[in-house]
């Protein structure tokens, strides 16, 4: 086991630059996500850190060691590939052992090894077969023994679940989760699915066009999104984002108007980032936060356009009478239909306020929830 | 109805090609006089397999036979790998100017043998080689272009995360190179085998200029030899041809899949 510092990390294809200056600190046996929309540099991230990249500039040290300038194979990192890269003419116990005999380890050594893998992976049965006769699940949990046999000190996985069905995914998501209860290792794991990355991390790294947007735990990422591009990331269906002004300060509390607005928005701000008045600003909410109130009791005032009734919830899609779009999770038994005009209601605990840069104010959060945010490390039950 | 028209033609165009060895293995086993017959008898009264064994001892086939094998063992070894060595650096290194060289490599296929063979000679006799089996053998462990790009072709099908793979767990390039794509490669390796050795085989121009010594003669220039304009031995040649087809034939009818394989699919299978 063993943390992993990366500092100053830029990589170019030709005149594109892929990461911009990453900067990391993971801890210990901690399971991290980079998560990301496509092109964003997660996966050259995770291979600069397996050395399978030549680095432009910058660090990464696993533990103790520099391991900017080593060869893969040196690194003490063990990489689980997206389509498995298994070796089709070698059978399971060969892919197994396939690093070990390379390395010289001696016969009895790898047999300990394979079998203890193929038990914890419960692929025994396996180690006679070819890759080509093995199931998609059955491929990723060779994938997966393969790199544990080397009992390494950083696991990389790349997006592994990416090429199983739905149903698949979500069991071989909870036995990762279990593998690394088991393990203790570092574990990086990159996916561009948000709920792969909430459900596994202790704590996710966003990208966004080769930088890190925001570190932090899955609940800090939703609570307390740390600007725009993270904002719209994470949670689905999206966070609603309105434009708007700032009007003024109350203590902790911020004013904000805007075009549509029927009257203004309160949002709970850390007092000493308050904004001057008059500046713009963006408000975010989350659709299920947003409600349907009688009127006069809304801030904004819409006509809704589809109602989309998932049973447990409905998702209500609103036009506002500026022209601009919104969406309201209401209970899945709401009697709102389309073409009703609805008054909306933005409760001021869940309005997140995002500065002209983007950037989000820092907001107030009750008690309870700051813990949940905090407590980012042995979320899972072993 | 349409598929009787097929195969008929089919079946048409099989009796055309095999005709010629049908004929060639006739005229092996005839008598001199139904040999000469007019019109042509198309089962011999008489089969006479002894002319086999008389053929081949009319001259000092044993010798061409061993010459001819040593030339086509270790010329196919060496186009084997020397090929397959090429074809890993074109698919799998990025080196500058890669692409130009490659593109050069597939321009010396435009080359005729005719071109070449004076250069080649002079080459080899500033070497000493005339005479010897080495101009046969040696070129073979220098690539050959159309091989290369068809192996190329073949490792560029292979998913890159499989070499990923192994230098994570330890493999050097020449590892990779040996331990994954050469079994890898296994169809694309019989193809390349398989037309190596039927070119080498039936190489008649190369021997014919780079050998003097019979003791150094290869089976083509063997049978050349009983081309004696003042004594044709017809059945003798037919004898030998017949015998002279039968290697490649063997090992064409073992590799046919890898070969029907690797023609058609080499560019989609991993």
């Amino acid at each position: 086991m063993a943390s992993v510092e990366i500092s100053g990390l830029r990589k170019s294809f030709g005149a594109l630059g892929v990461l911009k200056g990453i900067d990391l600190s993971i801890e210990d046996g901690e399971f991290i996500c980079f998560l990301g929309p496509s092109g964003c540099g997660k996966s050259t991230l995770l291979r600069s850190i397996a050395g399978l990249e030549t680095l432009g500039d910058g660090t990464i040290r696993l533990g103790e060691r520099d391991i900017t300038d080593l060869p893969s194979a040196k690194r003490d990192i063990a990489m689980v590939f997206q389509n498995y890269a298994l070796y089709p003419h070698m059978d399971v116990r060969r892919n197994l052992s396939f690093g070990l005999a390379l390395n010289g380890m001696k016969r009895d050594e790898i047999n300990r090894r394979v079998e203890a893998a193929a038990d914890i992976l419960r692929i025994r049965e396996l180690l006679a077969r070819k890759p080509r006769q093995l199931s998609g699940g059955q491929r990723q949990r060779v994938a997966i023994g393969r790199a544990i046999v080397r009992e390494p000190k950083l696991f990389l996985l790349d997006e592994p679940l990416s090429n199983l069905d739905a149903g698949l995914r979500v069991t071989m998501r909870a036995e990762l989760a279990a593998l690394h209860e088991r393990l203790k290792t570092t574990m990086i794991y990159v996916t561009h699915d948000q709920v792969e990355a909430m459900t596994l991390a202790d704590r996710v790294v966003v990208l966004d066009k080769g930088r890190v947007s925001q570190f932090g735990s899955p609940l800090e990422l939703f609570y307390r999104p740390a600007n725009l591009f993270v904002a719209r990331f994470i949670g689905s269906p999206s966070m609603n984002l309105l434009e708007a002004e700032v009007q003024c300060m109350d203590g902790d509390l911020l004013l904000l108007g805007g075009p549509g607005l029927l009257r203004p928005v309160t949002a709970e701000i850390a007092a000493d980032a308050m904004p001057e008045p008059g500046s713009s600003a963006t408000i975010g909410i989350r659709p299920d936060q947003v409600e349907i109130v009688p009127e006069g009791e809304g801030h904004l005032k819409g006509l809704v356009q589809l109602v989309e009734r998932l049973g447990v919830e409905s998702h209500v899609h609103v036009k506002l009478s500026d022209g601009r779009d919104l969406l309201a999770n209401v209970r899945g038994t709401h009697p709102v239909r389309v073409g009703e005009v609805v008054h909306l209601a933005l409760p001021g605990a869940h309005i997140h306020v995002f500065d002209a840069e983007g950037q989000a104010l820092p907001r107030r959060l009750d008690p309870e929830t700051e813990a949940l945010i905090n407590q980012h490390r042995g979320r899972r039950v072993a | 109805m349409r598929k009787v028209l097929l195969h008929s033609a089919l079946t048409f165009l099989a009796v055309l090609f095999i005709l010629p060895f049908y004929w060639t293995f006739l005229s092996a086993v005839k008598s001199t006089a139904e040999l000469y017959q007019f019109p042509p008898v198309f089962w011999p009264s008489e089969w006479h397999f002894e002319n086999f064994a008389a053929s081949w001892n009319k001259l000092p086939f044993n010798t061409f036979l061993w010459n001819s094998t040593v030339v086509v063992m270790l010329s196919t070894i060496g186009q084997l790998i020397s090929s397959s060595l090429v074809a890993f650096g074109f698919a799998r290194f990025r080196f500058p100017g890669r692409d130009a060289l490659f593109i050069l490599l597939l321009a010396t296929m435009m080359i005729p043998w005719d071109v070449k063979m004076i250069p080649l000679y002079m080459e080899f006799n500033f070497l000493g080689w005339i005479n010897t089996l080495k101009p046969l053998i040696v070129p073979a462990y220098f690539a050959d272009a159309f091989f290369v790009f068809m192996l190329r072709q073949f490792i560029m099908t292979i998913p890159l995360e499989i070499d990923e793979a192994a230098r994570m767990d330890g493999a050097s390039n020449f590892d990779i190179y040996w331990r994954i794509h050469l079994p890898l490669m296994l169809p694309g390796l019989i193809l390349v085998g398989t037309f190596h050795f039927m070119n080498a085989w039936n190489d008649y121009l190369g021997p014919l200029i780079f050998l003097n010594d019979q003791s150094q003669y290869t089976l083509t220039l063997g049978l050349a030899l009983l081309k004696n304009p003042h004594d044709l031995d017809i059945t003798a040649i037919a004898a030998i041809t017949t015998l002279l087809c039968l290697p490649p034939l063997v090992l064409f009818f073992l590799a046919q899949r890898y070969i029907m394989d690797g023609a058609v699919g080499s560019a989609v299978k991993g």
